[in-house]
């Protein structure tokens, strides 16, 4: 049994230290290109959303490597996601791959469904040694997105530009070919000794941005068009309150009683009361917090057709003027030209300069 | 000696250069078709520049703008390179100093501009389909055979508008069709198309939120006299059309060159340092699956720039290349 995933930012290191830790075999999917989207399009539903196509990408790409079992979270709720597990299975069957197990985990489907799917995966019930095994490759993911949060302060503010972009290349082809925990550790602490010997200018207060929205779009960076990059190195810090091991977290772990999740859901609260499936009260709650907290702008990615976020961006709106805070609604497809996006982008990076400076301005009139 | 400013506006449609003397007037506009041949237009439009400034000139700055700005940015060397929407943006606000909303249709793209303050406070550009733009009444009107520029005096005749469905160019079309066939007037399909553009522009850009007078209404669309009462008719408000509405993202970016060059000098290549020969030329990397096409700016048979890449891997050479540019050129200097 070889063991595959789709990607999802970085889950992949997740996967790859639990299975070392583990050993069971599997393949990492290679990482998302032109190729993964052209495959994906080209057998899934056209009004299917982007994360389905992208993932059957990833899942033929793997089995062309030799993989024979899929690994997805199903999740629960009113979002299409829950049912792609499925939608996956019947592709893949019509495409000729009816050999290609798919096994579902699914934190909604209660305890012994989870375990039954834990069993068939390792082949074990030593639920301790996963366990163990589970909340290193954990803390390890945890350390990667903490990677990723370091660059967001480095980018708009590193002397040399494109410094953070030289080292973080490097690091996913890096941790697909290590052997084990100790190497893909190693690599993880060399990278984070890199960046932080990235020369910055500590004295600048660049434009903040909270990215928001679908969680695969804004996880994914190949879907995104590297934003997090994109905005960095127009001199824009980054903030995004998703990140994978979030998720993990809040999902598998901390279902009930997740403090965070109380405070967005407060926050929330005036604009949506009732859950409505995928991220649409994340995205509203998490915007309103970003607000409180000073954020310079706000901006919405989701991949067309997704039903919560276009509930969500009929209400933000109404957020942005009771924060007062811009926002910026991008919409993602297959399109691989990114001419209109940047365009949408470095108005928007003027905009908020303004609003800066016009605050700025005002702030010096009242003290006269 | 007169002293300009230097506006370009590289569009998908059209490509537009301006003149500003220092009192910040239009001196001289082009507007000129795009065709696909960026690099020859502007090479020609600049030509065009160098002989209405006549002979004794001095330029100050220049910017750039528009869906071609890279490549025009590189050419010319212009002093900044800015997105449409701040250029028109700034360009509404120089024509009429106390605007709210700015209108901008142009061939392939729209978009609409709030303005509080004299600072832009929102905006948003039509995302996935054409509906709302210039091209689609350009198709239209080549379909019911008439000139594109005539378009407007049509639709002013028409006694009672057709409904057409303005969602999606594709079903406007089969929609205006069967209109055709059921025996409605030219007027009235054109007037239907006109109300339909600005239905899908309001539902599609402005999505509910106010429309503050002063209107501004500019971009090659501006010059349909159909389009302005369709939207008067629709919104109840009067739309301004600025003296040069076909060229305001050129003016905006020799708005911003202005600011950008206040306290040093400009880096413009000048009009006839063009005559060097550019040739853009693409190839894919083939290092990755993503197989990006990379663009290749040759001046005289050297890469001056190359963009397009996703990682950077050709795009971050360009520091290189030019500084290999400069050693040549200093090694040549020596000889």
């Amino acid at each position: 049994m070889k063991i595959t995933i789709p990607h999802l930012g970085n889950l992949y290191v997740f996967v790859k230290v639990l299975f070392d830790c583990l050993a069971v075999e599997y393949i990492l999917p290679p990482p998302c290109t032109k190729r993964t989207l052209e495959i994906g399009t080209k057998y899934s539903p056209e009004m299917a959303c982007l994360p389905l196509k992208i993932n059957l990408g990833n899942f033929i790409e793997s089995i062309e490597l030799g993989a024979d079992t899929i690994i997805i979270t199903g999740a629960g709720g009113p979002c299409r996601y829950g049912y792609y597990c499925k939608m996956h299975e019947e592709m893949l069957k019509d495409l000729g791959y009816s050999n290609v197990k798919l096994i579902a985990i699914d934190p909604y489907a209660g305890l012994p469904a989870l375990l039954k799917s834990i069993k068939t995966i390792f082949g074990t019930v030593d639920f301790i040694n996963i366990a163990v095994s589970g909340v290193r490759a954990y803390r390890v993911m945890a350390e990667v997105d903490r990677l990723d949060k370091l660059c967001y302060y480095i980018r708009p503010r590193e002397l040399v530009k494109g410094s953070a972009n030289a080292v973080m290349r490097l690091l996913r082809d890096k941790i697909y070919s290590a052997r084990n925990i100790g190497e893909v550790k190693k690599i993880v602490k060399e990278t984070r000794a890199a960046l932080l010997n990235i020369e910055v200018d500590t004295t600048l207060n660049p434009l903040k941005i909270g990215l928001m929205g679908e969680i695969y779009t804004i996880i994914e960076p190949f879907t995104n068009f590297n934003m997090e990059e994109l905005l960095g190195d127009l001199g824009i810090e980054v903030d995004k309150t998703l990140t994978i091991s979030k998720w993990i977290k809040e999902h598998l772990v901390k279902l009930h009683n997740h403090k965070e999740k109380a405070e967005y859901d407060k926050a929330c609260e005036p604009y949506l009361k009732t859950p409505i499936g995928g991220h649409a009260r994340e995205s509203i709650g998490h915007s309103a917090l970003y607000a409180k907290r000073g954020g310079d702008g706000i901006m919405q990615i989701y991949p067309l057709t997704c039903m919560p976020e276009i509930v969500a961006s009929s209400i933000l709106p109404a957020l942005s003027r009771d924060y007062d805070i811009p926002l910026l609604t991008v919409v993602i497809d297959e399109i691989t030209g990114d001419a209109g996006y940047k365009t949408r982008i470095e108005a928007f990076k003027d905009l908020l300069l303004k609003k800066r400076e016009a605050k700025n301005n005002d702030g010096l009139l009242c003290r006269n | 000696m007169t002293a300009y400013y230097v506006g370009i506006d590289v569009g998908s449609v059209s490509t537009n250069l301006v003149l500003l003397d220092e009192q910040e007037k239009v001196f001289s506009k082009l507007y000129l078709r795009t065709q696909g041949q960026p690099i020859r237009v502007l090479t020609e439009g600049l030509k065009l520049l160098k002989n209405v400034a006549g002979k004794d000139y001095t330029i100050l700055g220049a910017g750039v703008t528009g869906s071609g700005r890279q490549l025009a940015a590189t050419m010319t060397k212009a002093d900044i390179m800015k997105n449409e929407i701040t250029a028109h943006a700034i360009a509404a606000l120089h024509c009429c100093p106390n605007v709210n909303t700015v209108f901008e249709i142009g061939g392939q793209d729209s978009k609409i501009i709030f303005i509080c303050n004299g600072v832009v406070s929102d905006f948003a550009m039509n995302t996935v389909c054409a509906a709302g733009t210039g091209s689609f009444l350009d198709r239209q009107a080549a379909r019911l055979n008439i000139p594109i520029e005539e378009f407007g005096g049509y639709a002013l005749k028409s006694q009672m508008p057709v409904q057409i469905a303005g969602r999606c160019a594709v079903f406007a079309e089969s929609d205006m069709i069967h209109k055709q066939q059921t025996g409605h007037s030219t007027e009235d399909i054109v007037n239907g198309l006109c109300m339909a553009l600005v239905r899908n522009y309001l539902n599609n850009l402005a999505k509910g939120k106010t429309i503050k007078e002063p209107v501004v209404f500019q971009g090659g669309v501006a010059a349909n006299v159909g389009i302005i009462a369709a939207f008067e008719r629709e919104l109840q408000v009067k739309i301004t059309v600025p003296e040069h509405y076909d060229v305001m993202g050129a003016i905006g970016a020799a708005l911003l060159a202005k600011e950008e060059v206040k306290n040093r000098a400009t880096t413009f290549r000048g009009f006839d340092n063009l005559n060097s020969e550019f040739v853009a030329k693409s190839f894919e990397c083939n290092n990755c699956a993503n197989k990006c096409e990379v663009v290749e700016l040759m001046q005289n048979n050297c890469a001056v720039a190359r963009w397009g890449d996703r990682c950077g891997r050709w795009s971050s050479m360009d520091n290189e290349v030019k500084e290999k540019k400069v050693e040549k050129q200093k090694t040549a200097t020596l000889a």
